[in-house]
């Protein structure tokens, strides 16, 4: 049985529809790689499966529970399980060791030693009395990177994770990524950077004006005949 | 002139001398006022919190009428507390009129429109993604309610602060339910009028220099908090 299961999801904003009929399995441990032009539905979808917005039409379901039709403090228990890192990430007022923990401190837990290694990992070691809100682009999304790690997710919801990020930072973020695959963790990860995507995703499903037109693996998507496909989302490699 | 001048003189002796009438009236009114801007802000923070976070039919009327309330005149809310705590009243059984658990009362209806309002005011401007940021990371309503109120904790300080001014310097309230009760019920604004209709200017004048300099003070610490 498929661990996440997207089923005829559809959104809509004022009459616009913004999502129609996505409909797609997802694995423990693999890496779904979202592609797609901006404004084609990418960050909709993600907000969708961390229910921080109510589809229209269609079901998500986890480990065959349905989703929607949860109470919601039975969606609060399913939400605990996922974590969302977003394009322009928010820091909370505080120094970055009160922003990496704030997910562990709302859950009533206290463990420095994955802050201090969830640090370690996004390259920001030293940095835990900062204040959050004075970092740069980059380290603020390295940030919101930990703050999202440290509750060791079973599915993890990248948007755009390195859009303004330096070579160095994202090759960091790429790595830890990859690491999660190990570690059974569901990632799906929305981009419109098609290196990445192909460096990262175990598959790759390509999302056009709010529909996916196609899935499968990144050699399918990016090797076999789907040039005019990808000219379209016209984001360079 | 020179009346003036002894008064403010003799006003400046009891406040260092520590005159025992001026120290009573002083303390009584702070720990009414005080008391009642805590109860306030236990009401008001959380349901300022709730009008902000929810969208309900008619919110925007409930907005305005809130902000219309800020100039409620103190006589009036004097005049309704009245007439709930008198004996006949819904809350006569509690016997409270004339005392200063009846001007808590008062005070905290009073400060409650400024306290909602400012408390709404000041939760619009966090950005959505501060709630969509809580909310992801497995914050309940509560606590997205809690870590929203804490991004802007110098504004919630400062409504606070403007709750307690707004009480500390009433008159009508504290005059019409406290009824102005020598050593019980009887605090800065109420014994100024009193003592000036009396013609006992000196004291007057000591009270209020008090209640300017704790004015002042509230004001200075609301401008320190507001350029943060």
């Amino acid at each position: 049985m498929a661990f996440l299961e997207l089923e005829a999801l559809g959104k809509a904003y004022g009459g616009v529809e913004v999502l129609q009929d996505i409909s797609i399995d997802l694995f423990r441990g693999e890496i779904l790689g979202i592609i797609g032009p901006t404004g084609s539905g990418k960050t909709t979808l993600l907000r969708l499966v961390n229910l921080l917005e109510a589809p229209n039409s269609g079901s998500i379901r986890l480990e065959g529970l349905t989703l929607n039709d949860l109470t919601e403090k039975e969606k609060l228990s399913a939400r605990r399980r996922m974590a969302m890192v977003f394009q322009k990430p928010v820091m909370f007022k505080g120094s970055v060791q009160e922003n990496v923990s704030y997910g562990l401190k709302i859950r009533g837990k206290k463990d420095q030693k994955i802050v201090r290694s969830a640090l370690e990992a996004v390259n920001l070691s030293g940095y835990e009395s900062r204040d959050a809100n004075t970092l740069s682009g980059g380290e603020m999304q390295r940030v919101a990177l930990a703050r999202a790690l440290v509750l060791q997710p079973e599915i993890l919801l990248l948007d755009e994770p390195v859009a303004n990020l330096d070579p160095k930072s994202a090759a960091a973020i790429d790595r830890i990524v990859q690491s999660l695959v190990g570690q059974n963790t569901l990632v799906i990860l929305a981009t419109h950077n098609m290196l990445q995507c192909k460096r990262l995703a175990s598959r790759v499903a390509v999302l056009m004006k709010g529909r996916l037109v196609a899935v499968g693996e990144p050699g399918e998507i990016f090797d076999r005949g789907q040039e005019q496909l990808l000219s379209e989302i016209a984001v360079p490699w | 002139m020179e009346e003036i001048w002894s008064g403010l003189l003799r006003a400046f002796e009891l406040i260092i001398t520590l005159d025992p009438e001026v120290v009573g009236i002083t303390a009584r009114s702070l720990y009414i006022s005080l008391a009642s801007v805590f109860l306030a802000s236990l009401i008001d923070i959380p349901v300022g919190a709730m009008i902000e976070s929810r969208e309900f039919w008619g919110k925007r009327n409930v907005i305005s009428l809130i902000h219309t309330l800020y100039s409620l005149p103190t006589v009036t809310v004097g005049l309704l507390v009245y007439l709930i705590l008198s004996r006949n009243g819904p809350l006569g059984s509690l016997e409270i009129l004339y005392t200063p658990a009846g001007m808590v009362l008062g005070q905290v209806i009073l400060i409650t429109p400024i306290m909602i309002g400012l408390t709404i005011t000041a939760l619009g401007e966090v950005s959505p993604q501060v709630k969509d940021t809580a909310k992801s990371l497995g914050a309940s309503e509560l606590q997205i309610m809690i870590t929203t109120i804490k991004e802007v904790r110098s504004a919630m300080l400062a409504s606070v602060l403007l709750g307690f001014g707004r009480a500390l310097s009433e008159v009508g309230v504290a005059m019409m339910i406290g009824g102005n009760i020598r050593g019980y019920t009887r605090v800065l604004t109420t014994a100024i009028s009193l003592e000036t209709a009396m013609g006992n200017l000196e004291l007057s004048m000591a009270l209020g220099i008090i209640l300017l300099s704790i004015s002042l003070l509230v004001n200075l610490v609301m401008n320190r908090l507001q350029g943060r």
